[in-house]
């Protein structure tokens, strides 16, 4: 355990401090605001403005509109932003309606698939997934590199190093790109396709976002530290399993299955350690 | 806010959510991966409701041209079928001037022979290359044909022959229709291009004609002999290593020099097709490039330099894999419309093509182009490769013919997932051969229907192709549009990689009118390639535009054809000569061919 700190500091560091130290809800957006900045001035990898636009401003008001409704509050948003943006940058389709619906899907899973009151699927993993299965011949996700130049994707694997680990979900990350390379190396033994091939999706900008926001959503991971490692190696491994059967999008179908699976085993747990205590009933009782 | 309150809402909520997943199945049109048409329309019945129906009858016109893949160094053969996939083109030209059109294709096999398909006018065609002495040109060493356009650069009255390659690009010298003369060494072409596009333009206005030709793989590759298996694009999106380009100034007597750096050409881009025409107005042919692993790029041309326009035209903003480029006169405006094919995989790659049209008030210097594809119903072929504009029912309307298809090996073993997966990767990753999983027979985007989009004139098109006889799955590359047998009709004729040259007969539903019109320059390059006719009938106008080239890898027939729908009549024809003069025909007489020459 650290030692609290006894010095008072000097007002022009407190003033720095206050200034350093905001809300950490806002680095999330801060990161995936620096991802599409980088992304797009360096490459242009924005499907386009409008629809970028569009999936942020439906992700904003459907989360505005249904915490007002369900819960008569006023919801924080940096959340629906940050689903708003993977879903520009994440969903590529010729046509505006599936940047928008996918928003839409994506902030309603939150408050309907919900269990102990807590939403069990990533968001924008629930709402990309959707259109890849309802409306594959309309959609794609994001499936190519971003180019020649190592400078953005150095920036950004440092920026969102940085932020993940100041937001003490570090180890998540670190475990998943572990856990990645090892199952990479297997699938290389197993097809006899070339290392390189297997390591290529990682260096991507789909697996960038999905590094640092989906496997990290701090509402849909379990409490423990260990547990959430274990979960990401579980993630890791089910995509291998789909690579190994040819699924184009596996890490995003592997977190749909492992995700929710994870939360409710903690659930059920949860529950069985509860009537261990009280010999009672079941949930919600 | 009570319990029951909420409970009440979370179900009202449970619906609406139930109807968002439900959406997709109402929001989306009727998909172009499965509207194909229905097999079972006779001929009747697509005359009766599309007004014209295809019949294949290569066979039959003593057509059995076989388009092979080259066979290329044995450290590319992990993805050989990928990297080898592109070749197969047809070109139409006149080359005997007798008046009826005849088909050049090309083959890019080691050894292969190409074929010039002369219209012996009774239905049939006779090869005549190998004694006219352009069919043995894939030799060993000196690369193997990917394309071919004609044009007259020494204005003596007979097209010539420019062949494109992976490799040593050539020019023939036509011999008045009795042979041909190679003149490369004296026009001072390249001894290497990995070419897979070339247009024949006047960009200069000085009556002779100009060459450009776009680079593919860097032209210090040679496919046989790498000396690296770092041949592939850096990036499948914004990839600047291809082959450069290349523009050539015809300064008469056989001779050209390269200009394209000093007048703004200037990429590494990895081009797949050229075309040109005057876009903006300006007097002055515009030269738009389609590249693939990139966006496209515009040329504006002011008539001594180029400036490139594609990001503030609009169409220079999301990269695809551009892989054919077509002018038509879509919505009877008098202006061109742009498609540019690209790769459509359901489930896995939806880039669409791109129909680039002007927008409303936009014209000029501040000419902005919006993609309407997906509202005009083009948008998803397949992995598209050619495509042609030209009105196949006589309505008045241009349609739209396009290929499809990538490479048709093991139809039940698909190459996607890996091609997916490493596409992804870093530049390091993707550049490289030999980090490519082994193709292993697979197909890749194989087995696909073409698609044939007939125009109601009002923005939408109505995909037919099964449905008027166009059923046949190769993996098509070029294509291009001639009336062959001089019936007033559009006849379409496609070129298959590793696959048969196949030619659709059109019949036509007879009370719709035509009207075609043959120009010749004389102040103007004789080709007259850059002469724009505009049509004025019943109220409606169209223009076209003379072509040095279009589509992918492919050429249709000098002459302009308009078809006419049920007017017997036309107000009258205006033909702007690239010369700048202005001709007018008074009510030209329908249902026949004009031969106009450039006045005085």
């Amino acid at each position: 355990m650290s030692q609290p700190v006894t010095a008072t500091p000097s007002p022009k560091l407190e003033r720095w401090r206050s200034v350093l130290n905001f809300d950490n809800r806002y680095l999330a957006p801060v990161l995936i605001t620096c991802i599409l900045i980088v992304g797009h001035l360096s490459f242009g990898i924005l499907e386009s403005y409008e629809k970028t636009a569009l999936a942020i401003a439906v992700s904003i008001f459907a989360e505005i509109a249904l915490g007002k409704i369900i819960y008569g509050t006023w919801p924080h948003l940096a959340s629906a932003y940050i689903t708003g943006i993977s879903v520009g940058i994440l969903l590529r389709s010729p046509a505006a309606w599936p940047f928008g619906l996918c928003s839409a899907i994506s902030i309603t899973s939150k408050y309907v698939l919900r269990i102990r009151d807590r939403h069990i699927w990533n968001p924008s993993n629930f709402g990309i997934c959707a259109m890849l299965f309802l409306a594959g011949d309309k959609v794609a996700s994001l499936s190519i590199q971003w180019g020649n130049n190592l400078w953005p994707m150095i920036l950004i694997w440092l920026l969102g190093s940085v932020i993940v680990w100041r937001l003490r979900r570090f180890h998540i990350t670190a475990t998943y790109v572990a856990a990645f390379f090892l199952f990479a190396f297997l699938r290389s033994s197993i097809t006899g396709s070339p290392l390189q091939a297997e390591i290529a999706p990682i260096t991507g900008p789909m697996y960038q976002l999905f590094i640092f926001f989906m496997i990290t959503d701090p509402k849909t991971t379990v409490r423990s530290k260990l547990g959430r490692c274990i979960v990401v190696i579980m993630v890791a491994m089910v995509e291998t399993v789909l690579r190994l059967n040819e699924v184009v999008y596996a890490p995003y179908y592997a977190l749909f299955i492992v995700g929710p699976t994870a939360l409710l085993l903690e659930n059920w747990l949860d529950w069985y350690k509860q009537r261990g205590h009280t010999g009672g009933s079941g949930i919600g009782s | 806010m009570t319990e029951a309150l909420v409970a009440r809402r979370r179900v009202l909520l449970s619906i609406f959510f139930v109807g968002l997943l439900a959406a997709p199945i109402f929001l989306k049109q009727p998909s172009a991966f499965r509207g194909v048409g229905s097999e079972t329309d006779a001929r009747s019945s697509a005359l009766s409701r599309y007004g014209f129906f295809l019949e294949e009858v290569a066979h039959s016109a003593n057509i059995d041209f076989v388009h092979h893949a080259p066979v290329l160094d044995a450290k590319l053969a992990p993805i050989m079928p990928e990297i080898a996939s592109m070749g197969a083109s047809v070109s139409i030209v006149d080359y005997d001037r007798d008046g009826w059109p005849d088909i050049y294709v090309v083959d890019s096999r080691d050894g292969g022979k190409n074929a010039l398909y002369h219209n012996l006018r009774d239905g049939t065609f006779k090869d005549v290359a190998a004694e006219l002495g352009i069919a043995n040109l894939n030799r060993s060493g000196s690369g193997v044909s990917t394309g071919a356009v004609w044009g007259d650069y020494d204005n003596d009255g007979y097209e010539d022959l420019l062949l494109i390659k992976w490799g040593r690009p050539e020019l023939y010298h036509n011999d008045q229709g009795r042979g041909f003369t190679r003149a490369t060494e004296e026009a001072g072409l390249p001894s290497w291009i990995n070419a897979n596009t070339a247009v024949w333009l006047d960009f200069d206005g000085d009556g002779l004609l100009d060459l450009f030709i776009g680079g593919y793989y860097s032209e210090d590759v040679d496919l046989w002999h790498v000396t690296t298996t770092k041949i592939m694009p850096e990036s499948f999106e914004y990839a600047k290593n291809g082959g450069r380009k290349y523009l050539f100034r015809n300064l008469g007597q056989g001779r050209f020099e390269e200009v394209s750096e000093k007048l703004g050409i200037d990429s590494r881009r990895w081009s797949l097709a050229a075309g040109s025409a005057d876009l903006r107005g300006s007097g002055h042919p515009d030269l738009f490039i389609a590249n693939d692993y990139g966006v496209s790029e515009l040329y504006a041309n002011d008539g001594t330099r180029f400036q490139e326009v594609g990001g503030q035209t609009g169409i220079g903003f999301a990269p695809k894999s551009g892989m054919s480029v077509a002018f038509g006169d879509i919505l009877n405006s008098g202006r061109f419309a742009i498609y540019v094919s690209n790769i459509s995989e359901e489930g896995i790659l939806i880039q669409g093509n791109n129909l680039w049209v002007p927008k409303e008030g936009s014209s000029g210097k501040d000419l902005k182009y919006e993609n309407l594809a997906g509202d005009f119903g083009v948008e998803l072929g397949g992995w598209s490769f050619g495509a042609q504009f030209g009105d196949l029912n006589n309505d008045g309307n241009l349609d739209l013919f396009v290929t499809n298809g990538f490479v048709s090996l093991d139809k039940n073993r698909s190459y996607w997932y890996d091609f997916a997966k490493v596409a992804g990767g870093h530049s390091s990753i993707i550049a490289d051969v030999k980090n490519w999983p082994a193709f292993d027979n697979r197909s890749l985007g194989g087995y696909q229907p073409k698609r044939l989009w007939i125009n109601d004139g009002a923005g939408k098109f109505a995909e037919v192709a099964r449905a008027v006889g166009v059923t046949e799955t190769y993996d098509g590359r070029a294509v291009a549009l001639a009336d062959l047998w001089n019936r007033g009709v559009l006849d379409v004729i496609v070129a298959n990689q590793n696959g048969p040259l196949l030619i659709y007969k059109n019949t036509v539903e007879p009370q719709n009118a035509w009207i075609e019109f043959e120009l010749e320059g004389v102040t103007s390059n004789r080709s007259a390639i850059g002469a724009q006719v505009t049509l004025y009938w019943g109220g409606r106008l169209q223009v076209q535009e003379v072509s040095g080239g279009s589509g992918f890898a492919a050429q249709n027939q000098r002459r302009l054809h308009f078809g006419l729908g049920k007017s017997d009549r036309v107000d009258k024809a205006v033909i702007r000569w690239p010369s700048g003069k202005i001709q007018m025909i008074e009510e030209p007489a329908v249902r026949q061919l004009h031969k106009l020459k450039e006045p005085a």
